[in-house]
């Protein structure tokens, strides 16, 4: 489900290298005429070797003109892991044979993450089948220090599902069945390569829903999920991955399976290793199966599509709601009249309601249509008459449960296409959730096109996106470190659901004290004390 | 021209994004807790009539719906999204079953006369029958003059012009008010009802009450045998792995 962008790319974007820090800046790429080159810097400069922009051809076949190298954009220098060489691709050969990708262009997808932001030049892509080759895989590598990029759906937003320089891009691809389901408790075993989606569309079918959905979920993969402990728009109801998953399988950085697949809701034997994993994005192990708890299916689902006149209306509307509705909430996602105007202006899609400030999607999900509906009118009628929202609408079927989602969930979308977007993913006390994007409004003034807020207010995270024509050190300059300490003020997370990957890795203080990144540090280091698991990211480099 | 009436036809339905289940004794459907909805193509004739209505050219709406009890969620359903008032045709559930296009047609037939009015809308078929028959039937029993199929009305003083979408193309024909039109999916995109007018709708349901007494169906002409899912015919498509019930 990977919407295709329509990128615009500023010439001058390129003579920026010296003075870019890690930023959260989304530069996007234009149609390019035939003529145009992509960059000093760039290694395959010449306009006849990439795939050019087909004019006129269908818009899935087309590709936007080249991402720049992330060692060329960004300071980072390679560590001394060895060279892949053709005795290493002999070797990968033989553990999985046909599997073994080389071919430039083939690569060109997994060596570039979605936002299209950053780049890196693995010559091999690597498709096990089961946990037993990876763990051939990574015994060899881990011999031969080379370093490894474990890669599920590449979806990830912090550029840290691709490689940086030339690591070995460990795909899950292949492992993608599901192991067992038990259709009385709702546990699900499956390999990690299993796309959330179809996860989804298989648990359904026998009456359970996944515990997590999130817009990626057309691509992403449940391993990728569980080590980025992904959280998504059923957080509010069903909890993190930390508490949905009961078992993992993982393969560490010299081969060793550890096996912990258990499908047990309880087991205090022992300090929970899964923990570690569940967030570790990559750099502790190689996630190969999961044993995660799905609940039942509800039979009624009701959304809820609301105009709030002012935020402090939003908050009393989820303090309403909480009350109200109580165990059938489901969902509660808030956006603001700007994140609107640009869903409607790039996307077209409509606003079922009249013009407001704040716009909340409310979710129920429950066992009994009936009972839901009673709850949801009368908290609909309270909230109409006290004045908490001006206008609203109700769906109660498929297709129009879809297209509220739709104004929530393509913002990301609609965002692409307005420019260059500067990206936060922040965690703040609820009351607080939206001064930062006052503030920011205020501060930058005219340099930015947009400013926008929105996200999942029932968890307390914003979603600040930042758009301009162009990419701009000063905006960035203006942005940063603005927005890390004014969270670190308020005692937030600078990095809510999103992680630290490659982009976030050295921001990580704001939120964590010195104690904690040391401790970190030293896991790492007693777990993969060779370092060949996703170097270069989630945590900053050891002075 | 702001004195014409307007019937619209509502009928309620397994919503469409609904798996179907067979019942075991394939005698039916599982339709029991299963999601109702308004058909898709009646949402889409309400939508038509309440924009006529904003243009000023219909004065009132009329909103009917043969059914059980639950059928009155349907009608809340139109007067959500503009029409004035709701007729509910109650229909025991153990008779709901044997409903169809022609009893339907006959309650349509004497309700547009008893409400005398100019135009009647419906859905061009209902998606749980696919009949395509009760907009035809109705225009049979009154007499008027049909316009099937359409994809673009417009009232012009007695007449109405409706193009309609056909294997050739388009069509277009002028009819002579009263007359019958069934809207086809490109017809209109249906409003989202805003809150304001579902909590209203609430009250304006209960103060039509329901015109059963005078209009009853008829005895059902014809008795389904047996339901059940298509034959696996070999050909190589998703839906061929599902397991029979």
């Amino acid at each position: 489900m990977v919407p295709h962008l329509v990128p615009r790319w500023p010439v001058c974007l390129f003579q920026w290298r010296a003075a870019c820090t890690l930023g959260a800046c989304v530069p996007q790429s234009a149609w390019a005429g035939a003529s145009r080159t992509p960059g000093p810097g760039s290694p395959r400069g010449a306009v006849g070797t990439s795939p050019l922009v087909r004019r006129g051809g269908s818009s899935s076949s087309s590709r936007a003109p080249e991402v720049m190298l992330t060692r060329e954009r960004y300071p980072v220098q390679r560590l001394p892991f060895s060279v892949v060489s053709e005795e290493d691709l002999a070797a990968f050969e033989r553990i999985t044979p046909g599997r073994v990708v080389t071919d430039p262009e083939e690569l060109e997808a997994s060596n570039v993450d979605w936002l299209r932001t950053v780049r890196g030049c693995s010559k091999v892509l690597l498709k096990p089948r089961t946990t037993e080759e990876v763990s051939h895989i990574l015994r060899y590598c881990h011999e031969r220090n080379l370093a490894v990029n474990p890669q599920g759906g590449n979806t990830g937003m912090v550029g840290g599902s691709v490689p940086v320089f030339d690591e070995i891009i460990l795909s899950t691809a292949l492992m993608n069945q599901v192991i067992s389901f038990h259709g009385v408790s709702g546990i699900l075993v499956c390999q990690a390569g299993c796309i959330l989606e179809e996860l989804s569309r298989y648990v359904e079918e026998r009456d359970f829903i996944m515990p997590l959905d999130l817009g990626a979920k057309g691509s992403c993969h449940i391993g990728g999920n569980v080590a980025t402990n992904a959280g998504g728009l059923r957080f509010l109801r069903y909890g993190s991955l930390h508490g949905t998953v009961l078992g993992l399988e993982v393969v560490l950085a010299d081969g060793t399976v550890l096996n912990c697949l258990t499908s047990l809701r309880k087991d205090n034997t022992g300090y929970d290793l899964k923990q570690l994993f569940i967030g570790s994005e990559g750099t502790l192990g190689v996630i190969t199966a999961v044993s995660i708890l799905c609940p039942p299916k509800p039979r009624a689902v009701n959304v809820a599509f609301l105009g709030c006149p002012g935020f402090a209306e939003v908050l009393q509307t989820f303090s309403t709601c909480k009350g109200m509705l109580g165990e059938i909430l489901s969902a509660f996602e808030f956006m603001d009249a700007e994140c609107m105007q640009l869903v409607g202006h790039h996307l077209g899609l409509i606003s079922p309601v009249q013009e407001s400030p704040f716009y909340v999607l409310i979710e129920t999900s429950g066992s009994r249509a009936g009972h839901d509906a009673e709850k949801l009118s009368s908290f609909l009628e309270h909230v109409l008459d006290f004045g908490l929202v001006t206008d609203g609408t109700l769906a109660t079927d498929q297709r129009r449960v879809k297209m509220l989602w739709a104004l929530r969930e393509r913002i990301t979308e609609a965002l692409s296409r307005d420019g260059c977007v500067y990206k936060y993913d922040i965690s703040l006390p609820v009351e607080r959730l939206y001064d930062l994007v006052s503030d920011l409004r205020a501060r930058l003034g005219p340099k930015a096109k947009h400013v926008v807020g929105y996200g999942h207010l029932g968890d307390g995270n914003l979603h600040l996106n930042v758009t301009a024509e162009a990419f701009s050190a000063s905006l960035l300059g203006a942005l940063e470190p603005y927005v890390y300490e004014w969270t670190a003020g308020q005692r937030g997370s600078v990095s809510a659901e999103h992680g630290l990957g490659f982009k976030k890795k050295d921001v990580l203080s704001y939120s964590k004290p010195p104690a904690a990144l040391q401790l970190m540090q030293q896991l790492k280091a007693l777990l993969d004390p060779k370092g060949i698991l996703n170097p270069y990211k989630t945590l900053p480099a050891r002075a | 021209m702001a004195e014409l009436r307007a019937l619209v036809a509502v009928k309620r339905v397994i919503d469409f994004a609904v798996k179907i289940r067979v019942k075991p004794d394939r005698t039916g459907v599982v339709t029991d807790g299963v999601k109702h909805s308004m058909n898709p193509f009646c949402e889409i004739a309400v939508e038509e009539a309440v924009r006529l209505k904003e243009k000023k050219l219909v004065k009132e709406i009329i909103a009917v719906s043969c059914g059980p009890a639950q059928c009155q969620e349907t009608i809340r359903t139109a007067l959500a999204m503009g029409a004035d008032r709701g007729i509910h045709v109650e229909v025991p559930a153990a008779e709901a079953d044997r409903l169809g296009p022609l009893q339907v047609a006959r309650v349509l037939a004497k309700l547009a006369e008893k409400e005398k009015v100019d135009l009647v809308l419906l859905g061009k078929q209902a998606i749980d029958d696919d009949c395509n028959q009760t907009g035809q039937m109705t225009a049979g029993f009154l007499d008027w003059p049909q316009g099937t199929f359409a994809s673009q009305v417009t009232l012009e003083g007695d007449k109405v012009k409706v193009e309609r979408e056909i294997d050739g193309g388009l069509e277009t024909l002028r009819l002579k008010l009263p007359a019958v039109v069934t809207a086809d999916l490109r017809l209109n995109e249906p409003r989202y009802a805003t809150l304001p007018n579902i909590m209203g709708a609430g009250p304006k349901a209960s103060a039509s009450g329901n015109g059963s007494a005078d209009v009853a169906p008829m005895e059902a002409g014809c008795r389904r045998l047996g339901q059940g899912r298509p034959v696996n015919r070999g050909l190589p498509c998703a839906e061929s792995q599902e397991e029979e019930d």
